[in-house]
């Protein structure tokens, strides 16, 4: 359970990015984020893990205050979180499987990292990851070789190594075409599922977050302005979050049989293909 | 830029009628400065000199042909020590200029205020002094020699590697460390996976190309005893014995040409 309450950020610049935020996610719970570009939602996501500096408030999970954590508490606790990037944040000239074994630099020492000594345990784990998101071919691969979509799916790869018991997910589709993205943010849900993960994501396209999370919550600048089920996105709750705009187009996929028709279409393909296939997850069909 | 408005049409011109003005007194100021320096110095020089340059010139090429291919056998010493400066020299410059580049970056150092002044105070001070001047003064401090030489060649480079080595540092993707960082690595860790692999390639094209103008550079370090090619040029100038330093001119060419051949050939194969 992570618990958020009264998060402030005031930027050095003087800009209040978040005006007090109190958010609770239960165990297992996916989220999606939403809001328009520059109301905080990376802020948040960077205060949790505390890659930013929250000014006020305080972060729980399961009973630890991140907060106020010293540095070695610190790496300590944000093992127990994996966070997933908007541009893949790979390292581009370290191979696929140095890049998912990085996931684990938390738990081993400096050396034992820097002569790439990971115990053999994380090393079965990292192949375990990379052949459950389609992968395992592409190992001695450098992430610079690699599509969006697959560079993405290693990031996946990355945070989950951690073993975490959140994760942190900022804008995963960003870079990625439409199908692209409906793939990624679908292997997200089901390792949350396997793995009773909960997930905050942040994203910009209200469609795939009404289809892949099962709560929103809307941020405009820096303040919770809707949290609820994705069904009761309204025009009105999408004008309060992003301002006046003609959202027919962005509800009805919601409202009519056209998104409930997508939603079967995206149900019947596991139904099809029990076990997935590789090249279907590695974005090669 | 300048809009105007002429007869309800609106007119656009890159400047305005003051930025032409301005302009323009730019362009002749710059010309009239030329025009008298031009006067100023042909005035101090001795023309008749200068009239007299080509057949000076042919002279002492044809006292230079054919270059003394005998005394080839005593200068294979003092290449070898030429390129011993410029590799050694680069070395010790390379293991100096990585922990200040570090410090001058200023998303790696580890106090901008106080340690990121005196590291770039280094990379400065080193620069600006020539390695000809660094030889000068280490041969009148600890003796003539080859010593001397790999000296002056480090701490000459010291500034330009960590310059470009911190430069290199400097532009690297923050996100990567970033993304490092929120795994729970170390500071230590996070440098070793989300920098040095970033600035690997720049590093290592820095370090073959200093060693490729180091190689040129420890060819004049014998000129003021600091050993390698320039001695045996020294003497031989001094003695006017002009075939022997043909040859030697010959010879620094061609190590120039194979440092530079390797060079380009180790850069070609990094990036």
């Amino acid at each position: 359970m992570l618990r958020i309450k009264g998060l402030v950020k005031r930027y050095r610049t003087g800009d209040l990015a978040l005006k007090g935020i109190d958010l609770d996610v239960p165990d297992g719970q996916v989220m999606a984020l939403i809001g328009p570009s520059g109301a905080g939602k990376s802020t948040v996501i960077r205060c949790i893990n505390r890659l930013v500096e929250p000014t006020a408030g305080s972060v729980t999970l399961n009973d630890l205050e991140v907060t106020t954590l010293g540095r070695s508490e610190l790496r300590r606790a944000r093992r127990r979180m994996g966070m997933i990037f908007q541009e893949y944040a790979l390292v581009e000239r370290l191979s696929v499987m140095e890049n998912v074994l990085s996931g684990r630099l938390g738990y081993v020492g400096f050396w034992q990292s820097y002569f790439r000594k990971f115990p053999q345990s994380d090393i079965d784990e990292a192949f375990r990851l990379l052949a459950r998101v389609g992968l395992d071919h592409m190992v001695d691969k450098r992430a610079d070789e690699l599509s969006g979509g697959q560079r993405q799916r290693v990031g996946i790869c990355r945070a989950l190594i951690q073993n975490p018991e959140l994760l942190l997910v900022d804008e995963p589709t960003a870079s990625l075409d439409p199908k692209t993205s409906r793939q990624i943010m679908r292997l997200i849900k089901e390792l949350c599922a396997e793995r009773k993960l909960s997930a905050i994501i942040n994203i910009h396209d209200v469609m795939l977050a009404q289809m892949f999370a099962e709560r929103i919550v809307g941020l405009r600048v820096g303040e919770i302005v809707y949290d609820g089920p994705p069904d009761n996105l309204t025009a009105d709750v999408l004008t309060k979050i992003y301002g006046e705009e003609d959202w027919s187009a962005t509800i009805r996929k919601v409202d009519d049989e056209a998104a409930e028709a997508e939603e079967a279409a995206a149900a019947v393909i596991p139904v099809e293909l029990p076990l997935p296939s590789r090249d279907r997850l590695a974005g090669l069909t | 830029m300048a809009i105007a408005s002429k007869d309800g049409a609106k007119v656009w011109q890159r400047r305005d009628r003051k930025a032409q003005f301005a302009t323009w007194a730019v362009y002749l100021t710059s010309t009239a400065i030329f025009v008298y320096c031009w006067e100023l110095i042909s005035e101090k020089t001795i023309w008749a000199f200068v009239w007299d340059a080509p057949a000076q010139a042919g002279d002492l090429f044809a006292r230079m042909v054919p270059p003394d291919w005998g005394s080839i056998h005593g200068l294979w010493r003092p290449i070898w020590d030429t390129l011993n400066i410029a590799t050694l020299g680069t070395l010790m410059a390379i293991i100096i200029a990585v922990p200040v580049a570090y410090c001058a970056a200023r998303n790696t150092t580890p106090s901008v205020a106080f340690v990121r002044p005196v590291a770039l105070f280094i990379i400065v001070s080193s620069r600006s002094i020539n390695s000809l001047i660094w030889a000068l003064m280490l041969v009148t401090i600890i003796g003539p020699g080859v010593f001397a030489g790999i000296l002056s060649i480090g701490l000459r480079s010291i500034g330009f590697c960590a310059k470009l080595l911190y430069e290199a540092i400097e532009e690297i993707d923050e996100s990567q460390v970033e993304a490092v960082r929120a795994t729970g690595a170390s500071g230590g860790q996070a440098t070793a996976y989300g920098i040095v692999p970033q600035v690997l390639p720049a590093f290592a094209g820095i370090s073959v190309f200093r060693w490729d103008i180091n190689i040129r550079e420890s060819t004049v370090l014998g000129l003021v005893g600091a050993g390698g090619i320039g001695l045996p040029l020294n003497a031989a100038i001094t003695t006017l014995a002009w075939t022997q330093v043909s040859l030697i001119l010959l010879i620094i060419i061609a190590t120039v040409v194979a440092g530079e051949w390797v060079s380009a050939k180790v850069r070609h194969a990094i990036i």
